[in-house]
């Protein structure tokens, strides 16, 4: 066994390390002050290869490999997760029309994610009654002739507002069983009837936009259809699968970048004539919350091989997120506790981390949902 | 147009120094492209880019230096010769000069780009020796290039000010900070890196033998400077106080 | 034996590195028993000469020529490295300036000399000399041998103490072939007023709340021209929207490490020593004797800043000339 790095593994790590470190991390306050996202910076990623790390190069995408990915994913965390998140809807939006796109669609799409000529990607599954269990979701697709017509409305859709391409999903056929009633569609931003709606007051991740999306009467071209009709769960689920890698190698880069600035705030704090450090309760809260960093980046590294490796990682893919985000909630908590008063002002950059890693045990799958997984394939096995 | 760019590999330069038996060592210190030498490196690919050409970069090193060199093929160079020998361990700017004339003298070149000076040693010999040795004109600390015919006309660093000079080619310059805005290598860039030519040349290999490398300058030994000392309140009349501390700050603190 | 100092000028004009040097030079002599010579070269320089005397040289080379005029690598080489041909010194020593840092290691390598760069002292021990440089940014400090005939240096300005002595002081003239060069110099600039970037600044003057208002950093400004820093500020003074943010040193403005930081009626706060702890040396002026600044600073002068700083200003303008 060997844990370390290839040479290309680290050297994709310090180049996304510089470049997120100089260039986005600077940025992260004012994106989230500002409720918004820089494209420019989208851009960029773009040039570097940072939007489609796992694409084949013949449609423009860097193929590096899925460790290197998770790698990526984490230091584009640590600097700015708002980015962070947008990276990850879109490289995993890139992958799925990939896997189950036709020729045509992976040249005009992947090559489009890709390149940066669109902005980002969108992954539209989720509707006010369809969360957790997507399968139950009401929006239609009608087949008429070369088109489907689709109607309803999404919400909590990332980037919907600047995205080219958004992954579309609708029931198109309603008495099916629940594994085959939706399917996905590739849906143009400029699409007659593809509304974009408000983006949301959030929490955290102010950077990055989440929509609402209204379907109405939207005429979707038969041949943007992903896949077969009713393999749109199976496209999700499959998407989801490797989506998580994504956010659970973000959350790892938010919770060591509160913990290594709660580290040296502990060092240089002097309360009772003593660095704060010195304090035993200090201590223990970094030794957990270190140990716990640690060991979610070791399980995310593993999904990632596991995928890099064409093998199933679904289950470690759920232990991975898991472990990664709920970790990463404690290291931002304790950071603040750790900074006391001045943890929970905004000055500070844990308080923007406390914020920003909130979201990543909810979205791509609650912890809940995770534990779902892992507990069906352990108890299936 | 033929581009050789001389890189060193550095230590990061937010790493911790710490000594060991005299020496500074390298445990676990994460090693970098001489930040200076990016520049060069940059400049040299823009060339190229404008003018077609190739871009060679070379460097002085061990085994880990591979990946300095592996990185400025991924921001776009064009191929890599490493100069490893275990006589250039113990090497002084001279011994590092002269084996990179030795392996220049042999190729092609229009132009060749250094850093102004490397973060570890800050010595700012080499471009100069090299040129020397080349028997090439030099243009050091350089902040514009301007590629003219048979000549080029750059912009330099001097005290309190700049200089523009005219210099006729093939030369040396060596690249201060703002002569651009160095790229980050692309993840293409990386992957095309792999299969990019990098040539391992030892001093035999060059026609050098130890003895043409030996240094001249010898590190009897490194070590951390002094601690900080307690603080000192100045008190007394304003004229005297000041008085005090400026010849303080010259003699004791040394930083005026 | 001889030490041989190369003396720099610019525009007729010698340079303070230049009296550095030769006065170190001649501790140099004086401990190893060796003649001072000195190199000045230029165009319309030997008027000069009369000046360097004041230092102990024994002997003032004088190399007068109008291809001298300008400073460019070619012909100054030509001439040094044939000086140390002639006089074949055991020590030369410049002055670590744009000019030594180009000279030096181009004249070394003609002469296969190993040259020790940057130098903040020089030791003579046992016959040999111990030559002492930071490296990394001076976070270590090694001291290096020479093991050439002829052993070069340069020295980093404003470290060596400039002393007169008597000598001989000869002057003799210099000449000898000089090339056409290579390089051609177009236009010299002087730089105004402008200041360095604070993260990469070795100076920086900051001002704080202890100001009392925005034109206090009238008189920050004219110190810092002075010892050509760059002008920082605390929280306080940004806040008061008497500096902009991007002047703002501390946690949440710039982390900085000058060799020298000179922090006007700032107290001290942590998050502002969080921005500049690491500075080399900290200047504190506070009139609270309790200020914490004082408690992290190497030199800290009790009083009212808009009394020391003019006086310090003085004192700078007179000891630099
Ligand atoms: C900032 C943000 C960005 C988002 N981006 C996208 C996006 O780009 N695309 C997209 O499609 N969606 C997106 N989402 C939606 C996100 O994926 C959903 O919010 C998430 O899947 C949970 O669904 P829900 O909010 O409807 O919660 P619900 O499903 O209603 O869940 C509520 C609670 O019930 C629990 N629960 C539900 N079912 C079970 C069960 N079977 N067993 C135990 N507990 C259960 C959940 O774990 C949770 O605690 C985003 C959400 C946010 C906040
Ligand atoms: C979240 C947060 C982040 C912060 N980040 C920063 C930061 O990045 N940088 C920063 O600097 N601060 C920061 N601060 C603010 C910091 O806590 C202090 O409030 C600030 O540094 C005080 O600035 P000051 O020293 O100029 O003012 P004061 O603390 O008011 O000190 C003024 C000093 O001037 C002295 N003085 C007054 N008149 C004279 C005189 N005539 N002559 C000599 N001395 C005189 C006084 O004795 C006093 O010591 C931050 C605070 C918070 C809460």
């Amino acid at each position: 066994m060997d844990f370390s790095l290839t040479a290309d593994e680290k050297m994709i790590q310090e180049m996304v390390r510089g470049f997120a470190q100089q260039e986005l991390k600077p940025q992260a306050a004012t994106l989230d002050a500002e409720h918004k996202m820089n494209l420019d910076n989208l851009a960029r990623m773009a040039e570097l290869g940072l939007m489609g790390m796992n694409i084949p190069e013949a449609y423009g995408g860097a193929e590096v490999g899925v460790v290197p990915y998770s790698l990526a994913m984490t230091e584009v965390g640590r600097a700015c997760a708002a980015t962070a998140v947008t990276m990850s809807v879109t490289n995993m939006v890139g992958e799925v029309i990939c896997a189950f796109g036709t020729e045509e669609q992976k040249q005009k799409y992947v090559t489009r994610l890709c390149s940066g000529e669109y902005a980002a990607g969108a992954f539209g599954l989720t509707e006010s009654l369809a969360g957790s269990d997507p399968g139950s979701m009401r929006t239609q697709a009608v087949r008429e002739g070369d088109y489907y017509r689709l109607n309803g409305s999404k919400l909590f859709i990332t980037s919907a507002e600047y995205a080219g391409v958004t992954v579309v999903w609708a029931v198109t056929d309603r008495q099916a069983p629940k594994s085959r009633r939706i399917s996905a569609f590739l849906v143009e931003q400029d699409t007659p009837g593809f509304k974009v709606g408000k983006a949301e007051e959030k929490m955290g991740q102010r950077g990055s936009a989440t929509n609402e999306l209204v379907l109405e009467d939207c005429l979707v071209p038969a041949a943007n259809l992903l896949g077969q009709e009713g393999d749109g769960l199976k496209i999700a689920l499959m998407a989801l699968d490797g989506g998580r890698i994504g956010i659970g190698s973000m959350a790892v880069g938010i919770g060591y970048e509160a913990l290594d600035f709660a580290r040296d705030y502990a060092k240089e704090r002097v309360q009772f004539n003593q660095p704060i450090a010195s304090f035993q309760a200090i201590q223990w809260m970094l030794a957990d919350s270190y140990t716990e960093m640690e060991s979610a980046q070791l399980l995310v590294l593993r999904a990632a091989y596991l995928k890099q490796q064409k093998t199933r990682f679904s289950r470690e893919a759920s232990m991975a997120k898991l472990l990664a985000t709920e970790g990463a909630n404690r290291a931002c908590y304790r950071a603040i506790q750790i900074l006391g008063g001045n943890g929970y002002i905004a000055e500070y950059p844990v308080e923007r981390l406390y914020r920003d890693v909130r979201v990543t045990t909810i979205y791509e799958g609650t912890s809940e949902i995770q534990r779902l997984v892992i507990a069906r394939h352990i108890l299936n096995a | 147009m033929k581009i050789v760019t001389c890189i060193k590999q550095t230590f990061d330069t937010e790493a911790k120094i710490t000594i060991e038996n005299g020496k500074v060592s390298d445990q676990g210190v994460n090693l970098i492209v001489n930040p200076y030498d990016e520049f060069a490196v940059e400049e040299s690919i823009r060339l190229k880019e404008k003018n077609g050409g190739e871009v060679v970069v070379v460097s002085v090193g061990n085994d880990k230096t591979q990946e300095a060199l592996r990185y400025c093929l991924a921001m776009g160079a064009d191929r890599a010769v490493l100069i490893q020998d275990p006589a250039l361990e113990n090497g002084d700017n001279h011994s590092a000069a002269v084996a990179l004339a030795k392996l220049l003298a042999d190729m092609e070149y229009d132009l060749i780009f250094c850093g102004k000076e490397a973060v570890d040693d800050g010595a700012a010999q080499v471009p100069s020796r090299l040129a020397e040795k080349l028997d090439l004109p030099q243009a050091n600390v350089i902040t514009s290039f301007e590629l003219g015919d048979g000549q080029a006309t750059v912009t330099r660093e001097i005290d309190g000010g700049t200089e523009t000079l005219e210099v006729q080619l093939p030369a040396v310059f060596s690249a201060q900070k703002g002569l651009n805005e160095v790229r980050y290598p692309s993840l293409p860039g990386i992957m095309k890196a792999k299969r990019k030519e990098l040539k391992v040349v030892s001093l035999a290999d060059l026609g050098l033998s130890a003895e043409d490398v030996a240094p001249k300058a010898e590190l009897v030994q490194a070590e951390l400077p002094p601690p900080r000392k307690a603080g000192r309140v100045l008190k007394g009349e304003v004229e005297e106080v000041v008085a005090e501390l400026v010849k303080l700050l010259q003699e004791e603190a040394k930083v005026i | 034996m001889s030490i041989v100092v190369f003396a720099e000028q610019r525009g007729g004009t010698l340079r303070k590195i230049t009296y550095e040097v030769v006065s170190e030079g001649k501790r140099l002599a004086a401990a190893a028993g060796d003649s001072l010579k000195v190199l000045l070269a230029g165009s319309d320089v030997a008027g000069l000469a009369e000046e360097l005397k004041k230092f102990g040289a024994d002997e003032i080379a004088v190399a007068n020529d109008a291809a001298l005029a300008d400073y460019t690598t070619d012909a100054y080489a030509a001439v040094l490295a044939a000086y140390i041909q002639q006089e074949n010194p055991g020590l030369v020593l410049l002055g670590h300036s744009a000019i030594g840092k180009d000279l030096a290691p181009r004249v070394a390598a003609r002469l296969d000399a190993g040259l020790v760069s940057d130098c903040i002292d020089v030791k003579f021990a046992d016959g040999d000399y111990a030559f002492v440089h930071p490296i990394y940014a001076g976070k270590a400090i090694a001291t290096y041998k020479v093991n050439s005939a002829v052993k070069m240096a340069t020295l980093r300005p404003n470290v060596f103490p400039v002393e007169e002595n008597a000598g001989a002081g000869s002057v003799v003239d210099f000449s000898t072939e000089i090339p056409a060069p290579r390089t051609k110099v177009l236009e010299v600039k002087q730089q105004g007023g402008d200041r360095p970037e604070l993260t990469e600044a070795d100076i920086i003057c900051s001002g704080g709340r202890g100001l009392g208002n925005p034109d206090g950093f009238q008189l920050i400004e004219q110190l810092a021209d002075i010892l050509g820093a760059a002008v920082g500020s605390s929280r306080a003074a940004v806040d008061a929207g008497w500096r902009d943010h991007q002047f703002q040193v501390g946690q949440t403005g710039k982390v900085v490490s000058p060799n020298l930081y000179i922090a006007c009626g700032i107290s001290g706060a942590i998050q502002h020593l969080a921005g500049m702890g690491s500075s080399k040396c900290i200047i504190g002026i506070n009139k609270d004797p309790e200020a914490n600044i004082f408690n992290v600073a190497d030199y800290g002068i009790e009083g009212d800043l808009y009394k020391v700083v003019p006086a310090l200003i003085e004192k700078l303008k007179e000891v630099k000339g």
